[in-house]
């Protein structure tokens, strides 16, 4: 996250840490004493300064606390712009980039680990680390495969075999990476490999099952993928702008550069924001409308009747707005309302994610996850708040807006025994009949 | 587990008998003055220091003292040491299998207790474990903290798993719809909650002790919740897939070690000097008889096999049905050579049994593995048992480690190869649904149930 700054307070420009990199090096062959000594001294090094020449040329002039702010203002540019052309390459691209972002911020996780705890040199590690990523990301995949691309898969035979015993080939593969650990255990250093097993599975939990569920909200309409994550980009930057020029009051512990006029500036603004984007992408149908995958062209679509959220209704304005604006009636999408919960939520809640990440790094003396941004510093320092918020956008879709997958359902109601289908075909017909969807007479 | 004696070999490693340092001291002795030391450095670094170090520098965490009753003490008090731990052990054994058969007859609902009271007290031996290995007692909010997670998805999972099948209970009452409708809100929130409190607990010079115990506090939650969870799913299954495959873990750690005692000689794992090949092989067969035998037996029952419903005109738990095709006595032709043994041409057996051999060979074969972990565990944070609840066992945890693997293995084996999803799930989920997305799905069922034979389109049903 954007660190805010607290005006005039010690100088905030020293450039990141340019150490060497030694801790790599001289993993191996390291006694007791000196891995106590090399942690007495200075905090775990990141690599070096990864600014691209060009950049460090066109900027050498500057001072040193404007050329930081250079650096990271161009970027922050070149990550939205890319943000865009990837929206505009279609859900197929941003699955692929949803993907990629995983797997780097597990990578950046745990050389994190392997740094703090010395253990590259231990057996199987990082096969082990990476098997693991492996297998729960076939098996939630499978899962979001198997409930998106029924027809698919039900078409070709391999695949409707894996998809029927899905749940029991990724069980056995975690199973064998689960053995393969209990025999890869090492007399001196059963407690390292302990710690690399948890903080494995911690990331893994972290970051593989919060990834899925951004994807399960693209599938629900780009729109709840791009608003959510828009609005915790613009949360960093307008608490960034606003502690920046109006920062006195510290926020927390934790982060001494955020400050109270930055958190609720970033509050309004992100709420704003978000309504504003709602308004303008909810005119469009390739926002709006869930992903599909069409059989006949082979490639996803988005194209439908947009839902009730989507149209255009009319409200009326509560007395006190009424006076201000001097409007009686406005008309909004309902999906605007959504979109002040999701960003207050990515104001509020999702600097947490933030704050816990910070205190990540200070427990394990890190500046940043790793040097990949110039500027920034990891993928995980810019994705952190987006975990929270991704996990809060699924669970808000699932409580308040769709229902079930009705495809989904079809399918699980023909993998049961022919009497409870009966059974609940029976209740299904006297429900519709009692809400009057069906009549006794009708027939297909 | 039971560790097997290896034939004419002392007690393993681990014994009690080196005098561990106090816990008040450091583990870092190296650094002086942690006491007094204002700077997070050192402090962090004497915690980051138990971590980087080889195992051997690590003290013992001093195990609490035995609690062996003073009647067992008394009645025992005159035989040798390896005769009376024998004997205690054995006298245990038979006890907790007599409570596990008493509750078996006192039915679901106290084994759902059983399980849950069974979860609560894994996790608490393993959070306590946490405390002592990282000193963590005066840390702010950690217990809370701790318990509080455990009691969020408890919530959860209760909520997910146990409304199904009370739909018709929770149909009734106002407040249950609503919990149930927003039920995956209200967990998150629960959560969240936690997790805030959390990030505003962190203290200046505990950062990182504090991210472990909420590292441990969570991996423990991921494998002792989730896979109690999973047990009571099978309960409701049926009483059998909950009592074949833990009278098979239980049946393979007594055989393996008779078999072990008697004939054990090569080691199977460094892990466990007293596991021996013979013990493993051993009990693998006897185990896959046992289960064959108790398979048999158990499948007559409409107690055991029947699924577990809640019927609310009684308010209490039934089971009673049409014992599935599982268990129905079927004729099955012999194989040759099995013909040539047992001289018959049919055999008459129930489809279950078939699927318990599949149950018992997972549990000798991959259940040890728990057994492994948990003994490698143990060794790691150099503790002998997980507590001392049981005498001459260990923990609760030491006698389970070996069942959460079965647990999550079961349960996973029912949903692809025996029963298709919960139906009364599936009938919740459709109800919730809209008019119109209900009205194309009851055509779409019509429409097969119609080219499946099932439905007759003249009539009406």
């Amino acid at each position: 996250m954007n660190e805010l700054r607290l005006r005039a307070v010690r100088d905030p420009d020293a450039p990141p840490v340019e150490k060497e990199s030694e801790p790599e090096v001289k993993a191996d062959g390291e006694t007791a004493s000196d891995s106590e000594n090399r942690a007495e001294a200075a905090p775990l090094v990141t690599s070096a300064d990864d600014t691209p020449e060009v950049l460090n040329r066109a900027l050498s002039n500057l001072s040193s606390r404007w050329k930081n702010w250079w650096v990271r203002g161009i970027l922050t540019l070149a990550m939205i712009a890319f943000f865009f052309i990837i929206i505009y390459l279609g859900p197929m691209v941003l699955m692929i980039i949803v993907m990629c972002v995983q797997i780097k911020c597990f990578q950046e996780i745990i050389t994190i680990g392997y740094n703090v705890y010395h253990s590259y040199e231990l057996p199987w590690f990082r096969t082990l680390s990476w098997y693991f990523l492996l297998c729960v990301n076939y098996f939630f995949y499978g899962e979001t495969v198997t409930d998106y691309f029924f027809t698919l898969v039900q078409r070709e035979e391999p695949l409707r075999i894996l998809s029927k015993y899905h749940r029991f080939i990724s069980f056995t593969l975690y199973l064998i990476g689960f053995c393969m650990f209990v025999l890869s255990l090492v007399k001196k250093h059963y407690r390292l490999q302990f710690y690399m097993f948890g903080w494995t599975h911690v990331t893994l939990l972290i970051v593989v099952t919060q990834s899925h569920l951004v994807i399960h909200n693209l599938f629900e309409g780009m729109i709840w993928f791009i608003v959510p994550i828009s609005c915790v980009i613009c949360n960093d930057i307008m608490a960034y702008m606003f502690g920046f020029f109006f920062g006195r009051t510290p926020l927390i512990k934790l982060s001494p550069k955020k400050t109270w006029e930055g958190f609720i500036g970033g509050f309004f603004a992100t709420v704003l924001f978000g309504l504003l984007l709602s308004y303008v992408m909810s005119g469009y149908r390739c926002f709006v409308c869930p992903v599909e995958y069409n059989n006949d062209t082979n490639s996803f679509t988005v194209d439908c009747e947009p839902s009730d959220l989507f149209r255009l209704h009319e409200y009326n304005i509560p007395e006190v707005i009424q006076s201000v604006i001097g409007w009686k009636i406005i008309r909004m999408y309902p999906f605007q309302i959504h979109s002040i919960a999701l960003s207050t939520f990515a104001s509020l809640i999702g600097p947490f994610g933030g704050f816990f990440a910070s205190g990540f790094k200070r427990a394990f003396k890190i500046k940043d996850f790793a040097n990949t941004i110039p500027g920034h510093g990891g993928i995980m320092d810019r994705f952190d708040c987006q975990y929270l918020m991704a996990t809060f956008v699924n669970v808000y879709i699932a409580s308040f807006i769709r229902g079930p997958n009705p495809s989904k359902l079809i399918q699980q109601f023909m993998n049961l025994r022919p009497e409870q289908q009966l059974h609940i075909f029976s209740t299904l017909k006297s429900h519709l009949i009692d809400k009057g969807m069906l009549t006794d007479t009708t027939e297909d | 587990m039971l560790e097997l004696r290896h034939r004419g070999v002392g007690p393993g490693p681990g014994g009690a008998g080196a005098p561990p340092p106090p816990e008040g001291v450091a583990a870092g002795g190296d650094h002086e003055a942690e006491s007094t030391s204002d700077k997070e450095t050192d402090i962090d670094d004497r915690y980051g220091d138990l971590d980087s170090r080889a195992d051997s520098d690590i003290p013992e965490i001093p195990p609490s003292s035995d609690r062996t009753p003073e009647i067992l003490q008394k009645a025992l008090s005159g035989l040798s040491s390896r005769w009376k731990n024998w004997w205690i052990r054995g006298i245990l054994t038979l006890t907790m299998i007599s409570l596990f058969f008493l509750i078996i007859y006192m039915g679901s609902f106290m084994l759902m207790l059983l399980v849950l009271g069974i979860q609560v007290k894994c996790f608490h031996e393993i959070i306590t474990i946490g405390y002592r290995v990282y000193r963590s007692y005066d840390l702010p909010w950690f217990r809370t903290l701790s318990w509080y997670f455990l009691l969020c998805v408890n919530y959860f999972f209760y909520g997910e798993t146990v409304a199904d099948y009370f739909a018709t209970f929770v149909q009734r009452e106002e407040q249950l719809q609503f919990l149930i409708r927003y039920h995956r809100f209200i967990s998150f929130a629960l959560y969240l909650a936690g997790f805030c409190m959390f990030v505003l607990s962190l203290v200046k010079k505990h950062y990182r002790l504090q991210f472990y115990m909420f590292a441990w506090t969570h991996v423990t939650l991921l494998i002792t919740v989730t896979q109690s969870h999973l047990v009571i799913q099978n309960l409701f299954e049926g009483m059998i897939w909950f009592l074949v495959p833990i009278s098979s873990v239980i049946c393979n750690d007594i055989t393996a070690y008779l078999f072990g005692f008697f004939f054990g000689r090569t080691p199977l794992i460094k892990l466990s000097p007293k596991k021996t090949w013979e013990g493993f092989i051993g009990g693998f067969f006897s185990t896959v008889v046992f289960g064959f035998i108790a398979a048999y037996v158990l499948s007559k029952y409409q107690y055991f096999v029947c699924p577990v419903e809640y019927r609310s005109d009684v308010n209490s738990f039934v089971t009673e049905c049409e014992p599935s095709d599982l268990f129905q006595l079927q004729s099955y032709s012999l194989p040759p050579f099995l013909k040539a043994v047992l001289r018959r041409e049919r055999v008459n057996l129930y489809p279950f049994q078939i699927h318990s051999i599949a149950l018992s060979t997972f549990a000798s074969l991959i259940g040890p593995f728990g057994g492994f972990f948990a003994s490698g565990f143990k060794r790691a944070f150099k503790i002998k048992d997980f507590a001392n609840t049981i005498p001459g066992h260990g923990g609760i945890m030491d006698r389970f480690d070996c069942q959460y693997l079965m647990a999550t293995f079961v349960h996973v084996y029912i949903t692809s190869f025996i029963r298709g999803p919960n139906p009364s799930k599936v009938l919740q989920q459709l109800l919730v649904l809209q008019p119109e997305q209900q009205l194309n799905i009851y055509k779409t069922l019509k429409m097969h149930l119609i080219e499946k034979g099932i439905l007759q389109p003249t009539l009406k049903v």
